[in-house]
């Protein structure tokens, strides 16, 4: 099925956008072409600061505040949006060319009920009467198989799932019936389980109002099942482009090639722990919740000594309230927690520093983890000060030890502040800060989500290195399967605040599994193009023999 | 909608608890001036007896939380005792100084409110422009100079010329249009003065969210900017505005003397000042609470409005 007999719906040639910074000017896009027919799906993957919103934003004409293109030409169905008017420009946004965000739950208005936000659009480019928008909206919420598509529009955002927020953004960007939908990162922030519902929705109503569009992910296992052409972009500059399959089969480029071989970091198989063996941390038949609800039920798991426990399952399924109660944050209601084999105080407050010391955290956003105000000899120092009395010089090169141990060097690093690092660089420093104190036990909250596959492996490396050296024990919170081949010994799955299955990760990735961790397992986007395809059919099957049984 | 009541209600009982706790912290404050009322009051030549007299007639022979009760039972009723000055029920002298007070409130707010609601929305549409800047540097400039200068300034340019009286003599003989021209002066003093506030808050609040994902989204929807200012971005501003709006008002009730002053305008801040050095405490103790009380409603009123200003509250999950 070649699209590229198809018209040109939008043709980008030689753009360059500049970002505003504080040594001025910087450009961002160097140089890149894009052509995109109609109907057709283009994919554009890359790390992040590879300028793919940037671009898929300039495809609307649109930049953000800070941002200026600076030269090329984006002619969409013949028209120049560079030269365009702005009122032109507005003229076309929404109504043929739409834009689905990353963050469904932050781009809709918390103000307005989702269907005013739905008829917007249609209504002010005078498409539509609201009557008849609202007609349509209730069918397209129908056709993105959205739950009670009559009534849900009526709802605010807030009382709304995140993956149906996500779906009824698409019926949103639908309902001018555009010619061309920029997709940016539409699925990043939600669960596997999720996200292939928003796929396959997404999928099929693209094809079915034969809509061309630019989907922006970072993930290409997503991509491969949702693009026709893929397009590679590294640091502003397009590294190259091909049809799915021959991208995902025979990638020309060094680049190309890293990125899909990224997932193959794999921890070596350590000997499982003698029976008689005491538990570094065990979680003993653990009930914990907020208010007058329970978050965790009867929770029971062990984390051994230089052991790895990835503890999966979906936002809301009791993951963190775990950590919580381990932390001491939460004090549970009933069971408690176990250290070395003696109880640990439920709440924090009447631990002692040595017992505080043994069990430090490390969290998903290292960006809102890290004191802005503080230098790293500082927000490093600090713990180590606090929990092993280190001063003056001691201190500091206790500090520099540190960074050498996560790779910083300490001469360029030390007096640094976070705002002047990456993202793999501050979560580097979080997990420095952790071992200041010199700790026996970690717990990894998410720490690789908000990352690049790229980097995220480096920290997984990093981790992995630092238990052998320093005899850690980790509980691993995630809920990226990837993740939790590369680094776990042991998997719990957790869903409703109930752990549904558990055990060394060999065994897990073998069936038969929990009705639930199958289903965990079968999310997980395999990068064979077909596979969404497979999938779906298989299900249907599956359910339609369920059917036929009863 | 029950969960909203309810919340009224516990603010309602707060808002009952500060004011009983402002007058107690009014009643002692007045404890504390020096000097002996009834001495002051008959003067130095009055004899031991008829000091003790008037004394006992005042009841400052009985304890002061005895005091305290008695005067807070009948505050509670309305009943604020008799003006020592002038003996005369206090609540006479109030009332009409009251209603004048809020008259002239009234009139600056449904003028001042609207104003700089307006000029707030179009300084953060038209931000960084000549619009935006000169609104702010005059509002600015009219906060910046003392009331009476504002006051004067307006008498020598409105009233010299005749088109406005510089006196606000208004009683209960004076129409309502004639009171609308003969304290116009003051009500647009007082504008002047409270504009430059809530316009900048209006207009910082707007701002504020104008690099959130969903006034993005308006924008990408190829919405027009006027529609997402008004529509996206400043229902999600309400909060802020209102409590400054509140905090204004409040101040357009309890901190007009000055003005009042200059224009001779018969208001709740007169007596106070006229009161304090006429020793007449309880008719001070009764301006105070009722300009306490002024601040407590407003600001409750406030925040129950910023808090149905926000869908996640009464539009529960």
């Amino acid at each position: 099925m070649s699209e590229t007999d198809k018209p040109v719906l939008l043709r980008m040639r030689d753009i360059h956008i500049d970002g505003r910074t504080e040594e001025g000017w910087q450009p961002i896009i160097k140089g890149v072409d894009l052509t995109l027919h109609k109907g057709e799906v283009l994919g554009l993957i890359g790390e992040s600061g590879a300028g793919k919103s940037t671009l898929g934003l300039a495809a609307m004409g649109y930049t953000r505040d800070g941002c200026r293109i600076t030269g090329g030409s984006i002619e969409f169905d013949g028209i120049d949006l560079v030269k365009a008017t702005e009122r032109t420009r507005r003229s076309l946004r929404g109504r043929r060319i739409a834009y689905v965000a990353q963050s469904a739950a932050a781009s809709f208005n918390p103000a307005h009920r989702l269907i005013d936000q739905y008829v917007e659009g249609p209504v002010v480019h005078r498409v539509m009467s609201r009557q008849e928008a609202e007609r349509d909206a209730v069918e397209l919420y129908r056709r993105m198989r959205l739950p009670n598509p009559e009534e849900i529009g009526f709802r605010y955002p807030h009382q709304v799932s995140g993956g149906q927020l996500q779906r009824a953004m698409t019926a949103m960007a639908m309902s001018c019936r555009p010619d061309l939908i920029v997709f940016d990162e539409p699925t990043t922030a939600l669960d596997v389980t999720t996200q292939i519902e928003v796929l396959a929705a997404i999928r099929d109503i693209v094809a079915q109002f034969d809509t061309a569009a630019i989907y922006i992910t970072h993930d290409l296992a997503v991509v491969a099942q949702m693009a026709d052409r893929i397009k590679v972009l590294l640091r502003g500059e397009e590294v190259e482009e091909a049809d799915t399959r021959t991208m995902l089969s025979s990638p020309r480029e060094e680049y190309t090639r890293s990125l899909w071989a990224v997932r193959s970091h794999v921890s070596p198989a350590k000997p499982r722990p003698a029976p008689d063996a005491v538990p570094v941390v065990s979680v003993r038949a653990v009930t914990a919740g907020y208010g007058r609800m329970d978050v965790l039920h009867n929770v029971n798991f062990d984390i051994h000594r230089r052991r790895t426990v990835a503890v999966v399952g979906e936002s809301g399924s009791g993951k963190s309230t775990t950590a919580r109660v381990i932390t001491g944050l939460l004090p549970p209601r009933q069971g408690q927690i176990l250290f070395d084999g003696q109880p640990l105080p439920p709440d924090y407050r009447q631990r002692t520093r040595e017992q505080l010391r043994q069990i430090q955290m490390i969290y998903q956003m290292a960006d809102t983890a890290l004191n802005p105000k503080l230098r790293l000899r500082d927000l490093i120092g600090r713990p180590a000060r606090m929990y092993l009395g280190l001063k003056g010089k001691a201190l500091e090169e206790r500090v520099r030890e540190l960074l050498r141990l996560i790779e910083l060097e300490p001469n360029e690093f030390i007096d640094r502040l976070p705002s002047e690092l990456s993202g793999g660089q501050k979560q580097r420093v979080g997990i420095a800060r952790a071992l200041a104190a010199e700790p026996r036990f970690v717990i990894c909250d998410e720490v690789t989500s908000a990352l690049d596959q790229l980097v995220a492996e480096g920290i997984l490396k990093l981790l992995d290195r630092l238990q052998g050296e320093l005899d850690l024990s980790y509980m691993f919170i995630t809920h990226d399967l990837a993740t939790v081949r590369a680094i776990a010994d042991d998997v719990v799955v957790m869903q409703n605040g109930r752990v549904v299955e558990q055990g060394p990760k060999d065994d897990m990735f073998r069936p038969p599994h929990d009705p639930y961790t199958e289903l965990l397992l079968s999310s997980v986007p395999e990068m064979d193009p077909d596979w969404l395809t497979r999938l779906l059919a298989e299900r249907e099957k599956g359910k339609a023999g369920a059917a036929a049984d009863a | 909608m029950s969960k909203i009541w309810i919340m009224i209600a516990k603010r309602l009982g707060l808002g009952v608890l500060t004011l009983f706790a402002i007058s107690i912290i009014i009643f002692l404050a007045t404890e504390l001036l020096p000097g002996d009322l009834a001495r002051s009051i008959l003067g130095q030549s009055a004899t031991e007896e008829t000091v003790a007299a008037f004394q006992r007639e005042l009841g400052l022979d009985q304890p002061a939380h005895v005091r305290y009760a008695q005067w807070l039972w009948g505050a509670v009723q309305g009943d604020f005792g008799t003006s020592l000055a002038n003996r005369r029920p206090i609540a006479d002298l109030i009332g009409t100084r009251l209603a004048n007070t809020m008259f002239l409130a009234i009139y600056a707010a449904a003028i001042a409110v609207p104003l700089s609601l307006i000029l707030g929305i179009m300084a953060a549409l038209f931000r960084n422009t000549w619009f935006d800047r000169g609104a702010n540097a005059v509002a600015l400039s009219a906060i910046s100079f003392p009331e009476f200068f504002v006051a004067y300034i307006l008498i020598f340019v409105l009233a010299q010329s005749g088109l406005f009286p510089s006196m606000a003599r208004i009683d209960s003989t004076t129409t309502f249009a004639d009171a609308l021209y003969k304290t116009f002066l003051p009500a647009l003093t007082l504008t002047l003065v409270v504009t430059a506030h809530m316009m900048r808050m209006t207009r910082a609040a707007i701002i504020n969210l104008l690099a959130s994902p969903y006034i993005e989204m308006a924008q990408l929807k190829g919405m027009p900017p006027a529609r997402i200012i008004l529509v996206h971005a400043l229902p999600n501003a309400l909060a802020p505005i209102i409590t400054v709006i509140a905090l204004n008002l409040a101040y357009l009730i309890t901190g007009v003397v000055v003005v009042e002053a200059v224009f001779v305008y018969p208001g709740l801040g007169q007596l106070m000042v006229d009161s304090v050095s006429k020793r007449d405490i309880p008719v001070v103790q009764a301006v105070a609470l009722i300009f306490a009380a002024a601040y407590v409603l407003l600001n409750l009123l406030a925040d129950v409005l910023a808090t149905l200003s926000n869908p996640r509250l009464i539009h529960p999950k």
